[in-house]
């Protein structure tokens, strides 16, 4: 369980990552001829100016939501999960595959669409998992592997079955029953991108929450994270814990991929990985590894990533300045110990003087009493 | 069909070159101990400033617009990856993340300048290096024809670098203490070997490898930077492993991941390899590497203490 000084900490450490992200995107704009302060008005203005965009926000931080789940929950039973780009296409190509191919009513549709994506990513992480519990090999390597063995697994299925009218490079569409835009929901947005899945990605994080704090699944895998040998000395078993652990995070990350795929957009490119793979390592590290604060960090990259492209409209700032912004982040979150350590430095400054005015306060009290 | 292998030899050589010295960029890093996820943004670094130096220049000096071209991208990825470094040897940063972090600067920023350079976001070189074929040797039989007519001069210097590469790693002091850095580092400080200066050095030598790889990539093969290494940088990450951190067994793996990829880039034009799925071909060095980790997972030839920052205090 996190003391509430753990969370204050880990909450000071993310907004410092964000300043320096802002700052390191400040410098770049400056370097290359632009006012910076022009660039991020514009940039959070583009994500949050009217409904429409604020469903646009929220839309593309659903997958995002999903992805630093799927990292941050992989995370916690010391593993690292970097096959987010990979477990997404997956989950997306299954949902796309049973969207384009049966013709149910759409509450049936819907449901065998997010099982399939969440079973197809949960088996196609499982492996990484099964090869890290039985052989040992890094799972840092595998689902590097992994997520080339996905891209090109798309990239050859999807013309062969279900190739776009148009376009090689593209799925067909699916059809309105199959996508998790309803309705209600776009016209309430001024037809944005919004979709249900953001309601199944809050529902999630509740979920993953609940498992994570108040189940023995949870403590188990946590354990494993903590310390392996003790948690095998404590009758756990480690090797089940990392399959578990590996599966869950790549059910996450495949339906995080039918969120974008059959949600945000309506059809699957090939010959790309979804960025929101490797996003997501960035949301995870900045929500400290938490639900919520994974929730909350994907907000904020939604948001940057909605904003881009106004910023990119009103000044000649090129889009990338949002990627920039959240790799940078990334960077100072690895180097987090930097400020961490002094972090703790200033800490003990702060608690010496107390103890020592404490201590002096005692000492004129005692005089006193004398 | 033999034909066929004379036809797709050269192709297969010149996809091989910029895998194989990204490659040996990262055996240099990995065997100091650093791991070098990165190395797909390091390429990309390369491509850049390589297509964009040549853009440049190439109308002054048309001569050497291409080789000035790839000594900026070999300055420039061993600059880029001096940001690695920091992270992992100087703030004991996690080398997987830190990783990360270089591949998605890499492509945040080329794309970045690219669009302010030309608006699309793509960078075209007018003319990319030309083809030689060697007098005299070219004479020989079979071999001739294979290696020695048609080569780009940018393979011969790869091959040559990977040569002194190999004498520099096994027959030389510094290569003895680079390799000791990643082996047992605590052992290698006690006689007396500044680790973090080797790991250092091991990581920028990465980074000028993996730009040579990106430029050498756009000179020869793509004539274009688009804004993306399309997975070279983890198809060379799967040499390294498939090759198990040697230079003769990733110059091995590279040439196998080369030939495949060339078969699968060209088999929609040529009818008797279009029997071939493509996805068979393409998922194949991954699918192999994944099982030679599974095979090798009694008896890793990975470096011992990859991964581990130098933690002087734990001596």
């Amino acid at each position: 369980m996190k003391t509430k000084v753990r969370v204050k900490k880990d909450l000071y450490m993310s907004l410092f990552a964000v300043l320096l992200g802002l700052i390191a995107g400040a410098i770049l704009m400056t370097a290359t001829g632009n006012n910076p302060f022009d660039g991020f008005y514009f940039l959070f203005r583009g994500g949050l100016m009217n409904i429409e965009r604020i469903g646009n926000t929220l839309a593309t931080a659903t997958p995002l939501i999903f992805a630093g789940l799927s990292v941050a929950f992989a995370f916690k039973t010391g593993l690292f999960n970097i096959g987010g780009a990979g477990q997404m296409l997956i989950g997306g190509l299954c949902a796309t595959a049973i969207g384009l191919t049966f013709d149910w009513p759409k509450p049936i549709l819907l449901s065998v669409i997010l099982v399939a994506a969440l079973i197809g990513g949960a088996l196609w992480a499982s492996l990484p998992g099964l090869l890290k519990a039985r052989f040992n090999v890094h799972e840092v390597v595998s689902t590097i592997m992994m997520n080339w063995i996905a891209y090109w697994t798309v990239f050859y299925l999807v013309p062969q079955y279900f190739k776009g009218p148009f376009l090689e490079t593209e799925s067909q569409r699916i059809p309105a029953a199959a996508s998790l835009k309803v309705p209600w929901l776009t016209s309430l947005f001024d037809g944005s991108y919004i979709n249900l899945g953001i309601f199944l990605a809050v529902v999630f994080v509740a979920i993953i929450a609940f498992i994570l704090e108040r189940t023995t699944l949870g403590y188990e895998l946590k354990a494993v994270g903590y310390n392996r040998d003790a948690a095998e000395a404590a009758g756990i078993s480690v090797n089940r814990n990392i399959i578990f652990s590996m599966s869950i995070a790549g059910a996450l990350a495949g339906l995080g991929g039918a969120t974008f795929y059959v949600g945000f957009a309506s059809n699957m490119q090939i010959g790309v990985l979804p960025a929101q793979g490797f996003d997501g390592i960035a949301v995870a590290l900045l929500g400290a590894n938490s639900p919520w604060g994974v929730f909350l960090a994907a907000l904020f990259f939604g948001l940057l990533h909605t904003g881009k492209g106004f910023m990119n409209a009103m000044t000649s700032i090129p889009p990338e300045i949002a990627d920039t912004i959240i790799a940078t982040i990334i960077y100072f979150a690895a180097t987090s110990v930097l400020i961490e350590r002094n972090w703790d430095k200033i800490n003990k400054i702060r608690l010496d003087f107390m103890i020592r005015k404490r201590e002096a306060e005692q000492l004129e009290a005692d005089s006193g009493g004398e | 069909m033999v034909d066929l292998i004379y036809q797709l030899f050269p192709y297969a050589i010149a996809f091989t070159i910029p895998l194989l010295i990204t490659s040996l960029g990262g055996l240099f890093s990995e065997r100091s101990g650093v791991i070098n996820i990165g190395l797909e943004g390091l390429m990309l670094m390369g491509m850049f400033v390589g297509a964009f130096t040549i853009t440049r220049i190439e109308m002054t000096n048309p001569a050497t617009a291409v080789w000035i071209g790839l000594l900026a991208a070999v300055f420039f990825g061993a600059l880029f990856a001096l940001l690695h470094a920091f992270a992992c040897v100087t703030l004991n940063a996690n080398q997987v993340i830190s990783g990360i972090a270089i591949n998605m600067i890499a492509s945040a920023v080329t794309v970045y300048l690219a669009r302010l350079i030309t608006g699309s976001g793509n960078v075209q070189i007018i003319r990319g290096m030309s083809r030689v074929t060697i007098p005299i040797l070219s004479e020989i039989p079979v071999l001739g024809r294979l290696l020695f007519t048609q080569t780009y001069a940018t393979t011969w210097l790869v091959l040559f670098i990977l040569a002194f590469a190999t004498f520099l790693l096994y027959k030389t002091r510094f290569g003895l203490r680079l390799r000791a850095c990643g082996e047992h580092p605590h052992a290698a400080d006690s006689a007396g070997v500044n680790v973090y200066l080797m790991r250092y050095m091991a990581v920028m030598i990465s980074g000028a490898c993996a730009g040579l790889g990106g430029a050498t990539f756009i000179v020869t093969l793509s004539g274009e930077f688009n804004g993306t290494a399309a997975g070279l940088g983890f198809l060379a990450l799967a040499a390294l492993i498939f090759g198990q951190w040697k230079p003769w067994g990733i110059l091995g793996a590279t040439f196998f991941f080369g030939f495949a990829s060339t078969i699968a880039n060209v088999s929609q034009v040529i009818p008797v390899l279009s029997q071939i799925p493509g996805i068979y071909l393409k998922t194949f060095p991954y699918v192999i590497t994944l099982i030679a980790l599974v095979l090798s997972s009694k008896s890793s030839q990975a470096p011992k203490a990859v991964g581990e920052p130098y933690d002087k205090g734990k001596r």
